[in-house]
C-alpha cells in the first residue's frame, strides 16, 4: 500500500465524511470509496521491479518439497514439462529454429514467476499457497535453471536482484512489418 | 427428380443432411431402407408435407429457444486430443455462418483457468492505483452508468499459428473470430469517476477467473474506445464471455479484453504479467521478441465456398467470407478465381463498421475445372493483407501470434473444396 493512497483516504474521511465522499465529488456519484484493506486483499500484482511484493521468504529446499507436492504431477519431476508447460533448460536456444521456451531461457523479469505462481498456481488450486512457499517454489525454478544456488534463499529484495539472461531481447512492435 | 434436388443444395446443406442420416441411421439401425428412401419424397410437392397436417410443439415449449434440431452439427469446433480442457479454446463454425453477428452459442472462447460460476451478486470492481478516489462498484452501479452498444469482432492473438499442421476448414483455421453487438460503460467514464492522477499511463486488468488473467493496457486506448461490457447481443454475457462484465477493447488482440473483470489498477507502467511476457509475444528468428503487440491486422477469409465443403455441380456459386481489421474499417476485399493472378472487388455488406467484422460477396460461375480462390482485404489505412510467404519472410514460424495471411481453397474438379496452403 502506497502511503499516498493511504493518506488520500484519511483526507477523504476528514473532509467529506467516509459514507458521502465520492458521491459528492465524481461526475455521476456512482460507486463507492474501496478501503484501503479492500485493495490490499484483492491487489496481488507484483512489478518486474519487485514492488508489492510480500514479506516473507523461501529456501530452494523447501522449494523442492513443495514442487514435489504441487508441481511436479503437472510440469515433470525436474521441470521437463507435461500437462504443464516445460518450465527449466532452453537457454541459448531462442534465437535458433527450435526454441525452447522456459523460465530461464525466456522469461524477462523473475518476480513475475512470484506473480504468476501465486495468482494462478498450482492450477487445481490458485492462491492457496502461503507467500512463503511462493517464494520457495519461485526459488527452486529458478534453481533448476541455474539461475540461484542451491542453499539460497529468496525473498522480495533477492528475488527482484535476479537478471534473466533473455531480459534484454524484448522490442517494440514494429507492424506493419509487410508493406505494399 | 431427388439427384435435380441435391444439385441445387450448397454444399453445406449437404454436409449436414449426411450428418443427420448417419445420425439417424446410429439411432435407427435396421430402419433404414425402401421405407426411408419413400420418405424422403413423402413430404415433396405435389404431396401436402407431414408439418401442415398437425399443430406444431406448443408455444413456450422453450422458453430459451434453442437452434433447429436439423442444425445439431452446427456447434463450436474444439480439439478432441488436448493435453487438458482448462486453459484451452473453442471455434466458431464460420463456415456456417452468414451475415456479421457471431450468435452467442457460437461465439469462439478461450480460457486460461476454466469458466468460473459467478454470482453478481457477490462480484465487485475495484479501480485503483494512480486515481484521486480508488472505488468499488456493483455490477447494480456500472449498470447505472450511460450506456452505449457497439458492434465490433474478437479476435485470439494466435488464429492461426505459422507451422503446420494447418487447419481443414475455415473454423479449424480461423475460427478464434467472432463478432457481436457489446453493451456497456465507456471505461472513460469509469475512469474519470475515480479522477486520474498525472503519471496515470497504463490500467492493469484482472480477471475473477482461476488464472487471475492479468494485462496492462496502455492508458489512451483505455480512453479511446475501451468498454466495460455487461451484455452481448442483446442479453447478458455468456460465463464463457466474461459475465457479469468484461474489459472489451476493440481491435486488440483477444486475450487484453480481460473476462470476469475484478479490478483496475491504474500504474505509470506495464506490469509485465506472465501473459504480457512469457505468452504473447511474438519470438522473431534473430531471437528478439516483440512485445505489447497490441493490434490485430487486416484479415479476411473465404468461408463459403472453403475446406471440406463441396460444389455440387458446376455452375453459379457466390463467393462469400467476412473481413477485418483491428486497425480500422475495411475498405476493400478483393477476391481471386485463379490463383492469385488476377483480383476482383467483393461487394461489402452495408453498413461497414469500424473493427468489426464486414460480409464480402462475389457472384461466380464455377466452369468445373481445378481451381484456387483466395480473398485479401484492404483497411481504411491502405494496409494490403500479406501472404503467408511474405509474413513467414519477415516473422519466422515461430512468431506464433498475429497471422493475418491470405488463406487460399483449392476447388478440385470433383468439387471438393480444401486447404491450398495444407
Amino acid at each position: 500500500m502506497h502511503w499516498r493512497e493511504i493518506f488520500g483516504v484519511a483526507i477523504a474521511i476528514a473532509v467529506c465524511g467516509f459514507a458521502t465522499g465520492a458521491q459528492s465529488q465524481t461526475p455521476y456519484g456512482i460507486g463507492r470509496s474501496a478501503t484501503a484493506a479492500e485493495i490490499a486483499g484483492w491487489n496481488i500484482d507484483v512489478g518486474r521491479d519487485g514492488s508489492n511484493l510480500p514479506r516473507g521468504r523461501g529456501s530452494v529446499s523447501r522449494g523442492r518439497e513443495v514442487y514435489a507436492q504441487q508441481c511436479a504431477s503437472c510440469h515433470g519431476d525436474k521441470g521437463e514439462g507435461g500437462l504443464g508447460d516445460r518450465l527449466v533448460g532452453g537457454q541459448g536456444t531462442i534465437g535458433t529454429p527450435k526454441p525452447i521456451r522456459t523460465v530461464g531461457s525466456y522469461w524477462p523479469y523473475a518476480p513475475t514467476l512470484f506473480d504468476y505462481i501465486r495468482r494462478a498456481m498450482p492450477q487445481n488450486a490458485p492462491q492457496s499457497l502461503s507467500d512463503e512457499d511462493v517464494y520457495a517454489v519461485s526459488a527452486y525454478v529458478l534453481n533448476l535453471n541455474g539461475l540461484l544456488d542451491a542453499d539460497a534463499t529468496l525473498d522480495a529484495t533477492s528475488l527482484a536482484a535476479i537478471k534473466m539472461p533473455n531480459r534484454d531481447k524484448f522490442v517494440g512492435d514494429a507492424r506493419p512489418d509487410v508493406k505494399k | 427428380m431427388s439427384s435435380t434436388i441435391r444439385s441445387d443444395d450448397d454444399p453445406v446443406t449437404a454436409t449436414r443432411r449426411r450428418f443427420l442420416a448417419v445420425g439417424t441411421a446410429a439411432l435407427g439401425g435396421a430402419v433404414l431402407g425402401a421405407g426411408a428412401a419413400a420418405a424422403e419424397t413423402d413430404n415433396l410437392p405435389p404431396n401436402v408435407p407431414e408439418w401442415m397436417k398437425a399443430p406444431g410443439e406448443p408455444t413456450g415449449g422453450q422458453l430459451y429457444g434453442t437452434p433447429s434440431s436439423f442444425e445439431q452439427g452446427v456447434v463450436r469446433n474444439i480439439s478432441k486430443t488436448l493435453k487438458q480442457y482448462v486453459s484451452a479454446s473453442s471455434r466458431s463454425p464460420l463456415q456456417d455462418l452468414d451475415g456479421i453477428i457471431t450468435p452467442n452459442g457460437l461465439f469462439y472462447e478461450r480460457h486460461h483457468g476454466g469458466v468460473p460460476a459467478i454470482d453478481p451478486a457477490q462480484h465487485r470492481l475495484i479501480l485503483h492505483g494512480l486515481v484521486e478516489r480508488p472505488l468499488l462498484f456493483t455490477m447494480d452501479d456500472l449498470r447505472r452508468f450511460p450506456s452505449e452498444s457497439r458492434i465490433h469482432f474478437l479476435e485470439c492473438s494466435g488464429n492461426p499459428g505459422y507451422s503446420k499442421p494447418y487447419g481443414k476448414t475455415a473454423s479449424d483455421l480461423v475460427g478464434l473470430v467472432s463478432c457481436a453487438e457489446w453493451t456497456g460503460v465507456s471505461l472513460k467514464l469509469v475512469l474519470q469517476e475515480a479522477g486520474l492522477k498525472l503519471d496515470a499511463k497504463w490500467v492493469v486488468a484482472e480477471g475473477a477467473d482461476a488464472a487471475a488473467l492479468t494485462r496492462s493496457i496502455p492508458l489512451e486506448k483505455c480512453l479511446e474506445d475501451a468498454m466495460l461490457v455487461y451484455s452481448q447481443n442483446g442479453e447478458r454475457l455468456r460465463p464463457q464471455q466474461g459475465y457479469p462484465v468484461r474489459l472489451f477493447l476493440p481491435g486488440f488482440e483477444g486475450n487484453m479484453s480481460v473476462k470476469w473483470l475484478r479490478r483496475l489498477h491504474v500504474t505509470a507502467e506495464p506490469v509485465y504479467s506472465r501473459e504480457e511476457t512469457s505468452k504473447y509475444t511474438d519470438l522473431l528468428p534473430d531471437g528478439t521478441a516483440r512485445e505489447f503487440s497490441f493490434y490485430m491486422e487486416a484479415k479476411s477469409i473465404i468461408t463459403r465456398p472453403s475446406g471440406g465443403q463441396r460444389l455440387s455441380a458446376p455452375g453459379f456459386h457466390e463467393i462469400t467470407g467476412i473481413a477485418w481489421s483491428g486497425h480500422g474499417k475495411i475498405a476493400r476485399v478483393e477476391v481471386s478465381v485463379d490463383d492469385g493472378r488476377s483480383w476482383q472487388d467483393a461487394r461489402l455488406q452495408d453498413p461497414v463498421l469500424t473493427r468489426a467484422l464486414t460480409r464480402f460477396r462475389l457472384p461466380w460461375r464455377w466452369d468445373g475445372k481445378p481451381a484456387v480462390i483466395q480473398s485479401r482485404a484492404i483497411d481504411e489505412t491502405g494496409y494490403v493483407q500479406p501472404t503467408l510467404a511474405e509474413l513467414l519472410a519477415v516473422r519466422g514460424e515461430n512468431y506464433f501470434y498475429h497471422n493475418n495471411a491470405i488463406w487460399p481453397w483449392r476447388i478440385a474438379d470433383s468439387g471438393e473444396v480444401t486447404n491450398a496452403l495444407a
